[in-house]
C-alpha cells in the first residue's frame, strides 16, 4: 500500500509534514536531513526539487533553491541520492517542485524513478487539475504515485469538490493568500476558512501549510485539520545550524510537537 | 478591433491553446484571479461601451492611427518596397500602451484598485504607469535590478508618473525575474489587484487578450496599405519577438492569409553559440514558463536559462505560445539577430530615414539583409518603439 494512504489510515491528527530543499545548504545534505527527520519522528517528509523560477515560493525557499542549484543539484542527482533510502527511512516521502523539470525529465521516466527509490507522492503546484486528469493521472497511477493538490482561501466550493474528487492522499490547504514563508501568523480570517473547509467533510484528509513555524501555529492548524506542513522555517533552521544539524532538527521537531512548558517538565523530571 | 470570432488554426482555441502551446499552468493561488479574467474578458471587450472608450483613448490619448510610412531611401538600399508601421509614435514611445489602455479598462470593470506589472526595457512599465495615472489607480512595477540600471530614464519616468518601481533582485535580475516577482505580488494580493502582463505571455487568457489589444496594429496596416498600394496584404511582415506582443499585433489580421509571410526577429545577443543569447526558438525546447506551455531556453534539467540581449525588451528566455505555434507549424519564419546587427540596423535607419529606432525594433530592421525580398515585393516592418531610451547603448557603440 502507498505509505501516504497507510499513514492516514493509521493516524488522523497531529500529522507533521516537514519540507526541505534537496541539496541545501550543501549538495550531499539531502540524505542526512531525511535520516534526522525520520529519527525525530515526523509523519511525512516533503523534498523540494530546486527550480530556477519557483513562483509560488517566498524568499527563503527561493534562495535555498538557487543555492542548491549552484551546489549542482539536479533531478537526476536527487534520484541518485535517494537510491537505497528505503533501507533507512520508512516515513512517507513526497517530492515537491515545478512542472517544467519533470516534463524535461520525462513524466513516465520520472514516475518510474520515483517508484524505484520509494517516493509516495508529488506536489506540483503549476500542474493544472485538468491536464493532470487527461495526461498524467494514468501514468502516476501506474507507478503508484499520488498527486497532491492545493486549495487556498480563494478556492470556491465547487472547485474544492472537484479537487477532492481527483485527489488521493491528502489536500494541501494553503493557509492564506501568499507565497511560502508568509509571516502573517494565523488570523481569525484564516481560522474561519479552516472551519469552512472542515465542515465540507471532504473525502480526503487535509494538511495546512504556509506560515506554520512553531508549537503555536502547528497546534492551531491541527485543531482544524489532520495536520500541518512546515517549510520555510525549517529551511531557515538548516541554513543556521550547519554544524550541529542533527541535534537542531531533533530539537526543532520536538519543539513543534511539545510546548516549551512541557519540555521544561521533562528536563526537570530527568534531572 | 475585430471582435467577431475567427475560426482559425492560429487563433487561441476555447481551451486556451495555440496548437499544443498555451494553457494555464499556474499554482492554485493564482487560479481564482486568472479564472475571473478568463470568464469575463471576452464579454468585457465585446461590450460596445468598452469598445467606445478603448477606441477614443487610442485616438485621442495614444495618437492612433499611427502612420504607415513608405521608407524610400531604405527601400532603395534593399531594392524593394518597405513600409514602417510607426508604433514609435505612440504616446509613451512604443506599442506597449495599446495593451495597457485595454487592460486597465478591463481592470476597472473587474473592480480592481491596484495594478501590478513587470517590465524589461521599462517601456511596458512606463505605459502601465501612464494609464494608472490617467485612471487614478495605484501602480507597482517590478523591474530587474540590472534593467533598472541600464534603462534609468524609464525608471525616472515611472517615478514621475507616480508609480512605485520595485527592483527584482532574484536570478538574472532581468525581465524573467521581474515577471516572477509580479506573479508573487499577485499571489499575495489576489482580490483587489490586476496584473497587467506586458506581452503575449503568461497563462490563458493573457496571450489572447494582449494579442487582441495589439491587433489594432495590423488592423490599421491593412487599411493603410490598401490606400497606399491598392492591396491590403504585404508579402512580408517583420517584427521583433521578446515575448512577442508587437509581433502578435502586427501578424494578427494576417495569420490566416498564407500569402503574407510572417517574419520574427529574435535576439541572438552576442551570437547563438556564445552562451549570451536570447534566441528562444534557435536555442530552446518546449516546456512551461510563466504559466504557459511554450518554447523556452532551458538546461537539460529543465532549469530556465538566463538570457542575454543588448535589448532589455528582448531579454527573455521564452516566447508567447502563439509564436511557439507559428514557429512549430512553419507559419512564421524566425531570424536570430545579434546585438551588432541590431545596432548597425539602427544606425542605418537613423541616417537613411531620420528615425532613431528602439533597440528592440532594430532587430526587426536587421532582418532586411537576410530576407532577400524581390524588387516588386512589399515589406511592412513594425517599428515598435523609439530609440531615445537606448541612446546610451548607441553612443557607447559609436565610441568603440
Amino acid at each position: 500500500m502507498n505509505r501516504i494512504v497507510e499513514l492516514f489510515r493509521n493516524k488522523s491528527e497531529q500529522i507533521l509534514n516537514i519540507y526541505f530543499t534537496a541539496g541545501f545548504p550543501t549538495l550531499e545534505n539531502t540524505v542526512p536531513v531525511l535520516e534526522a527527520l525520520s529519527e525525530a519522528g515526523v509523519d511525512l517528509i516533503e523534498i523540494g526539487m530546486p527550480y530556477s523560477d519557483p513562483v509560488a515560493d517566498g524568499e527563503t525557499i527561493q534562495q535555498s533553491n538557487q543555492k542548491a542549484l549552484e551546489n549542482g543539484i539536479s533531478i537526476k542527482r536527487l534520484f541518485e541520492q535517494l537510491s537505497g533510502i528505503r533501507e533507512k527511512v520508512k516515513v512517507p516521502i513526497l517530492l515537491m517542485g515545478y512542472l517544467n523539470p519533470v516534463v524535461q525529465f520525462g513524466v513516465e521516466d520520472f514516475c518510474r524513478r520515483c517508484a524505484e527509490v520509494g517516493i509516495d507522492g508529488l506536489i506540483l503546484p503549476d500542474l493544472p487539475v485538468d491536464v493532470y486528469k487527461e495526461e498524467y493521472k494514468g501514468i502516476f497511477d501506474r507507478y503508484g504515485i499520488l498527486n497532491i493538490f492545493l486549495i487556498t482561501p480563494q478556492t470556491i466550493e465547487s472547485r474544492i469538490r472537484k479537487i477532492d474528487e481527483v485527489s488521493d492522499g491528502f489536500i494541501y490547504m494553503v493557509s492564506s493568500a501568499s507565497t511560502t514563508g508568509s509571516q502573517k501568523g494565523i488570523t481569525d480570517e484564516m481560522k474561519a476558512y479552516f472551519s469552512r473547509i472542515k465542515e465540507m467533510n471532504l473525502r480526503n484528509p487535509r494538511l495546512i501549510g504556509f506560515g506554520i513555524k512553531d508549537y503555536e501555529t502547528f497546534h492551531t492548524a491541527c485543531a482544524y485539520a489532520n495536520g500541518a506542513i512546515v517549510g520555510s522555517a525549517f529551511v531557515r533552521l538548516l541554513e543556521q545550524n550547519q554544524e550541529n544539524q542533527r541535534a537542531a532538527i531533533l530539537n526543532y521537531v520536538s519543539s513543534l510537537r511539545h510546548s516549551h512548558q512541557v519540555e521544561k517538565i521533562f528536563s526537570n523530571l530527568s534531572a | 478591433m475585430e471582435t467577431t470570432e475567427l475560426k482559425s488554426a492560429f487563433q487561441v482555441d476555447e481551451r486556451g491553446y495555440y496548437g499544443t502551446f498555451g494553457g494555464a499552468f499556474i499554482p492554485e493561488m493564482l487560479y481564482p484571479n486568472v479564472e475571473e479574467l478568463r470568464r469575463n474578458y471576452l464579454d468585457i471587450i465585446a461590450d460596445p461601451a468598452f469598445q467606445r472608450e478603448f477606441r477614443d483613448l487610442l485616438t485621442d490619448y495614444v495618437g492612433r492611427p499611427t502612420p504607415l510610412f513608405h521608407a524610400r531611401r531604405l527601400s532603395d538600399t534593399y531594392q524593394t518596397t518597405i513600409y514602417l508601421k510607426r508604433e514609435d509614435l505612440c504616446h509613451t514611445g512604443a506599442h506597449k500602451v495599446n495593451n495597457t489602455i485595454g487592460q486597465i479598462l478591463v481592470a476597472k470593470r473587474l473592480g480592481k484598485q491596484r495594478i501590478v506589472a513587470e517590465t524589461g526595457a521599462g517601456q511596458h512599465g512606463v505605459a502601465t504607469a501612464t494609464v494608472c495615472a490617467l485612471m487614478g489607480l495605484e501602480c507597482i512595477v517590478y523591474m530587474g535590478k540590472i534593467d533598472m540600471e541600464r534603462q534609468k530614464p524609464n525608471v525616472d519616468r515611472m517615478h514621475m508618473l507616480g508609480a512605485k518601481v520595485v527592483p527584482a533582485t532574484s536570478g538574472s535580475q532581468t525581465l524573467k525575474d521581474a515577471t516572477n516577482e509580479a506573479m508573487r505580488h499577485w499571489i499575495n494580493n489576489p482580490v483587489d489587484t490586476h496584473y497587467i502582463i506586458g506581452s503575449v505571455v503568461g497563462p490563458h487568457p493573457y496571450p489572447d487578450m494582449v494579442a487582441r489589444f495589439q491587433s489594432v496594429i495590423s488592423e490599421e496596416v491593412k487599411k493603410q496599405l490598401l490606400e497606399k498600394t491598392g492591396r491590403s496584404t504585404p508579402d512580408y511582415i517583420i517584427a521583433c519577438v521578446g515575448g512577442g506582443s508587437n509581433a502578435a499585433g502586427a501578424f494578427y489580421h494576417y495569420l490566416d492569409e498564407p500569402t503574407v509571410r510572417l517574419v520574427a526577429a529574435e535576439a541572438a545577443g552576442q551570437g547563438l553559440t556564445s552562451g549570451h543569447s536570447a534566441a528562444t526558438t534557435a536555442l530552446g525546447k518546449p516546456g512551461i514558463l510563466h504559466g504557459s506551455r511554450t518554447i523556452l531556453m532551458q538546461t537539460e534539467d529543465g532549469q530556465v536559462v538566463e538570457p542575454y540581449s543588448i535589448s532589455a525588451g528582448l531579454d527573455y528566455p521564452g516566447i508567447g505560445p502563439l509564436h511557439a505555434h507559428l514557429y512549430s507549424s512553419g507559419r512564421g519564419r524566425f531570424f536570430s539577430i545579434t546585438d551588432q546587427e541590431a545596432v548597425e540596423a539602427a544606425f542605418e535607419l537613423s541616417r537613411l530615414e531620420g528615425i532613431i529606432p528602439a533597440l528592440e525594433s532594430s532587430h526587426a530592421l536587421a532582418c532586411l539583409p537576410k530576407l532577400k525580398a524581390a524588387s516588386d515585393e512589399v515589406i511592412v516592418i513594425c517599428l515598435s518603439g523609439r530609440g531615445d531610451k537606448d541612446l546610451a547603448a548607441y553612443t557607447a557603440y559609436l565610441d568603440k
